[in-house]
């Protein structure tokens, strides 16, 4: 039955899910001892996503460390559990761990219903790290919509503000979305000569699909994976469900959302429209990078409007991930030979913006437990008060607005060297974002941390040693990427080398 | 008619009998426990009987049942079909009987009635799923259709009543229909037998204008789908759907909506795929047709709804929508070889028995306590009983069709096959469908929302009986089975279609 297993991806995947099984059964009473062992559980999974990475062999298999059994095997329904990683999903797995574990030190104030709040952040976490690891479609989609019941349960109930109408909103778009996906999939696995979930099958360039067999046309295909990842990622017009449900989310599920859900879209890109639908991609390269331009745009100029913190980095997130977008239009290029930094620079893009929402999100959350308000008017000169969170700001801050030496400039900058090659113009427009960008950042910055301080924040106290250690972890991550980004670009390279040797083998077709 | 016939139909006859015998112990004892008992108990006859059938057919077993069935003097088709229906009616019907033992003490002097009915009616359901001549299908309908209609009456008050007049009165018109199209069927072909209704129909002279190559038979097949659309609970025949689930006895809904909808299901296909095979380029488009608007009136008004009864009243009407795309997705254009859509039908109504069983089940046990169908009144459910309302969650989330659930895997299978018949009508079924399902997400999600976060009424606690709480269990792991391991009923609905393909 087994067909291959090593084992490590299963654990690493349902760790949390087994520790959220266990806590519903009631082997922990007391909201401390819940707690820490959270804790535990996730540091745990973040050893083991960092070991999926170490293991993770480049110029190795294209898939390794694969778990794989059938699951159902009708003759003409097939379909299998089939977990593994590449030099795209590996570096996800472990942004999920770090990020999960940073959840976990943020969610430490949250005081009613805490058993079942780490139950739903942990099933959370096993959903999305399923996500990045599935190969078997039917896999794939089970995890995606898995996600949505622990994020939807984490807004509503533990949530601020219009919450049960977010939650709604965010789960409305979702749904949305992935039925265009269902429908895509479905008609991918009828078309002739597929008949199989497996995706590794639909990535090996001409094996498997093309526009001869397919049961829909290619490109309705290609919109309806399209689709369903851009709602996710978000991109302008279907952004929309983003401000909301980060505003109102608890701290954790902000960190979460905006850390790890929001890459399952530029996840799904990269893997599906990119790596599935590579003709497509480049036919249809125009429009995607003019949604990537104008997400850019439109939304670091709704960001400078912002006054509620959690709702300007919300929208600062639409507008860095309009440039995943500009990256993987980058395959377009006219004459000459397709390079990886645009598709690297997207992936990379997915990993940094990771970090950097996660510290600002972790930062905001532990502002906003010390005042109550998130409001920007409201605040100022807090920097004195509370020295850590200022620094964790003012770091994550320029990282977000690209300064060099912080992770966000390496993508950033990469995504702009692709995405020039095949759209010089559009791109020269994108720049003009992270020219806002370093507006709202600074302003917000300056308004929240500096300036006089209102006579009621003088009692203020800066960050527990609980709270600074998801800073810390954070951190230590956006400088380490900031000053030596090989380690991952390699990493991301080797993943996306077979797309772009599949681009370069077309080119030299068509020249010829 | 030899002793082998009488084998043949033995599982009918030993259910016709069950109820017998579960009138006559009414006359002897007042204890509920005694009938839920013995009519459980007693389904393991007409069970083992068709497992021992089963086992012919597979060949396995001794006697002689070939592999494409026997038929019973030109009227029952014993086959792998009606078999598998066979086991999906007596397996609901089981979990009704032992799911009624609380309920049915609002009803002291019925117990006994209320419960042989159901065995009728559950004869009735068997009847028509191996029913293969006009006239045995109309009277199995009728066997099928008037104890419900008793049934949906029982409770002393109006609603009740109102619920058993309209279902018995609808139903009578629609039979009344049906009959007609019955009547223009024999006058066109000459027969009643499916098989010699397929062949004429084949040779008979056809005009490429009309549909169905003729108004005669299009007339006919129009007011049978008429009939069968009252009992599949389909869109535009759905007027009395809401009002019988509000008004009528709890666990007769739940039998309504999965035995009585799989029994109509296996009818239509059986009367379609066999009787009138040759015009299918005709009928899968009217099926389509019906099929989009039950999805849509079903979801869109459900949104509406503040009783649950009636939201799952509207619930079933948008599930027969979807049932209906994998009927229509029979009509390949591409040859029948390929077509999964038969197959993708019986898992969906196996897979929407368990999930509606389970919430269903769980309605019954909370409506029984808190003695009301509101869903304001499930405020804090999961606090006041966890168990049923995980239960109604888990079967809910079903309902969405969201993974790991059984109902997942049927509506992939489904939407395989419509988009597997290259029709873009059919792609675009389907996409009517998803979009239907993510409104349907909406309503279901408000019941757990309500259950989950709001506060409760009282803090009293929700329990039932063990009769009640081993029949949801049994519902809840068979659904939650089938979405984690389909492989086994998926492989056992492909072998069931076998005799659908290829005509008679």
């Amino acid at each position: 039955m087994f067909n291959e297993f090593n084992g490590l991806l299963t654990v690493t995947v349902f760790l949390p899910a087994v520790a959220a099984l266990l806590l519903a059964v009631g082997i922990l009473r007391g909201d401390r001892a819940i707690r820490w062992f959270a804790v535990l559980v996730t540091a745990g999974d973040l050893v083991l996503s960092v070991l999926v990475f170490a293991l993770f062999q480049r110029g190795g298999e294209r898939f390794q460390l694969l778990d794989r059994f059938t699951w159902i095997d009708t003759g003409t329904v097939q379909a299998s559990y089939f977990l593994g990683v590449d030099g795209l999903s590996a570096p996800l797995v472990m942004l999920t761990g770090l990020l999960g574990l940073c959840a976990v030190f943020a969610s430490f104030h949250v005081g009613s219903r805490v058993k079942e709040y780490f139950i739903w952040l942990l099933v959370l976490q096993t959903a999305v790290m399923g996500v990045f690891t599935a190969l078997d479609f039917l896999l794939f989609f089970l995890f995606w919509e898995l996600e949505l019941v622990p994020m939807y349960m984490l807004i509503s109930t533990w949530g601020s503000g219009r919450r049960e109408y977010s939650a709604m909103k965010f789960l409305i778009f979702t749904i949305l979305g992935s039925a265009f996906m269902l429908v895509a999939i479905v008609a991918v696995f009828v078309s002739s000569g597929v008949g199989s979930f497996d995706m590794t099958l639909l990535l090996e360039p001409g094996t498997a699909l093309d526009a001869g067999r397919a049961a829909l046309p290619m490109g309705a295909l290609f919109w309806l994976f399209f689709v369903a990842f851009a709602v996710k990622l978000p991109t302008w017009p279907v952004h929309t469900w983003l401000p909301d449900a980060h505003t109102d989310a608890p701290t954790a599920g902000s960190v979460m959302l905006a850390g790890v859900m929001l890459k399952m879209g530029g996840y799904g890109l990269l893997r599906v429209n990119a790596g599935m639908f590579p003709e497509q991609l480049q036919t249809y390269a125009l429009p995607v990078v003019i949604l990537g331009v104008i997400s850019v745009l439109y939304g670091a100029v709704v960001t400078l409007r912002q006054t509620d913190l959690k709702r300007l980095i919300a929208y600062s997130s639409v507008s860095h991930m309009g440039l995943v977008l500009i990256g993987i239009g980058s395959v377009a290029v006219v004459g000459g030979v397709l390079t990886d930094a645009g598709l690297v620079g997207a992936a990379m893009q997915l990993f940094t913006h990771g970090t950097i929402t996660g510290l600002l999100f972790v930062a905001v959350g532990i502002v906003y437990e010390k005042t109550h308000t998130r409001n920007i008017m409201e605040l100022g000169g807090l920097a004195n008060r509370m020295p850590i969170v200022a620094v964790a700001f003012l770091l994550a801050g320029a990282a977000s607005l690209g300064l060099p030496s912080l992770s966000g400039f390496v993508s950033e900058l990469l995504v702009f060297f692709g995405g020039f090659r095949a759209f010089p113009a559009l791109t020269i427009l994108a720049v003009l974002g992270i020219i806002l960008a370093a507006g709202y950042i600074l302003w917000m910055i300056q308004r929240t941390f500096f300036g006089p301080r209102p006579a009621r924040w003088d009692s203020l106290t800066d960050a527990t040693l609980v709270d600074a250690i998801p800073v810390a972890l954070l951190a230590i991550s956006i400088v380490a990427v900031g000053v030596y980004p090989v380690w991952l670009t390699d990493v991301f390279r080797d993943g996306l080398e077979p797309i772009v040797n599949g681009y370069n083998a077309g080119l030299a077709g068509m020249t010829r | 008619m030899t002793a082998y016939d009488l084998y043949l139909i033995s599982p009918h006859l030993a259910l016709a009998a069950l109820a017998l015998v579960v009138i006559v112990v009414d006359l002897f004892t007042r204890r509920t426990a005694w009938l839920v008992g013995v009519s459980f108990v007693g389904l393991a006859a007409p069970a083992a009987l068709s497992a021992l059938q089963v086992a012919e057919i597979s060949g396995s077993g001794s006697g002689g049942l070939a592999a494409e069935g026997s038929v019973v003097l030109y009227t029952l088709s014993i086959d792998r079909f009606s078999l598998f229906f066979n086991f999906l009616i007596l397996a609901a019907t089981g979990l009704v009987v032992l799911v009624s033992h609380d309920y049915v003490q609002r009803m002291p002097r019925l117990q006994g009635e209320f419960f042989a009915l159901m065995l009728l009616s559950a004869t009735g359901m068997m009847l028509l799923v191996a029913a293969s001549e006009l006239i045995t299908i109309y009277i199995a309908l009728e066997l099928t259709t008037l104890p419900l209609a008793a049934m949906a009456a029982f409770l002393p008050n109006g609603r009740s009543g109102e619920a058993g007049m309209k279902f018995l009165i609808i139903g009578a018109v629609s039979s009344a229909v049906m009959l007609y199209g019955m009547a223009l069927i024999y006058g066109f072909t000459g027969s009643t037998r499916l098989d010699e209704i397929a062949i004429a129909l084949a040779g008979a002279p056809s005009s490429g204008f009309v549909p169905f190559g003729g108004l005669a038979v299009l007339l006919a097949v129009s007011l049978l789908l008429v009939g069968f659309g009252f009992k599949m609970s389909a869109a535009p025949f759905q007027m009395w759907v809401p009002d019988v689930y509000e008004g009528a006895p709890t666990p007769m809904v739940a039998f309504l909506s999965v035995a009585s909808k799989a029994a109509a299901f296996a009818l239509v296909m059986r009367v379609f795929y066999i009787g009138f095979e040759s015009l299918e380029g005709d009928w899968w488009i009217l099926l389509a047709g019906l099929a989009a608007l039950s999805m849509t009136i079903g979801n869109l008004v459900a949104i509406a709804q503040r009783n649950i009864k009636r939201l799952f009243g509207y619930s079933t009407i948008a599930h027969a929508g979807y049932i209906l795309v994998g009927v229509a997705a029979v009509a390949t254009t591409s040859g029948g070889a390929d077509s999964f859509g038969p197959s993708s039908v019986l898992f969906y109504l196996a897979a929407y028995t368990a999930a509606n069983l389970t919430a269903f089940f769980a309605i019954v046990c909370i409506g029984n306590r808190i003695e009301s169908d509101e869903i304001a009144d499930y405020g804090g459910m999961i606090r006041r009983s966890p168990f049923l309302a995980i239960a109604l969650a888990f079967a809910l989330i079903a309902l969405i069709g969201v993974p790991p659930t059984s109902i997942f895997i049927a509506k992939i299978y489904i939407f395989a096959a419509a988009i597997n018949t290259g029709e873009s009508l059919m792609t675009w079924l389907v996409i009517i469908a998803v979009v239907n399902s993510v409104v349907s997400a909406y309503y279901y999600l408000r019941i757990i929302k309500v259950m989950f976060l709001q506060p409760a009424i009282n803090s009293q606690r929700v329990g039932a009986s063990w009769p009640v709480n081993v029949a949801l269990g049994i519902a809840a792991l068979s659904m939650l089975w089938l979405g984690v391991a389909p492989g086994t009923l998926l492989a056992a609905a492909e072998r069931a279609v076998t005799v659908l393909a290829g005509g008679s």
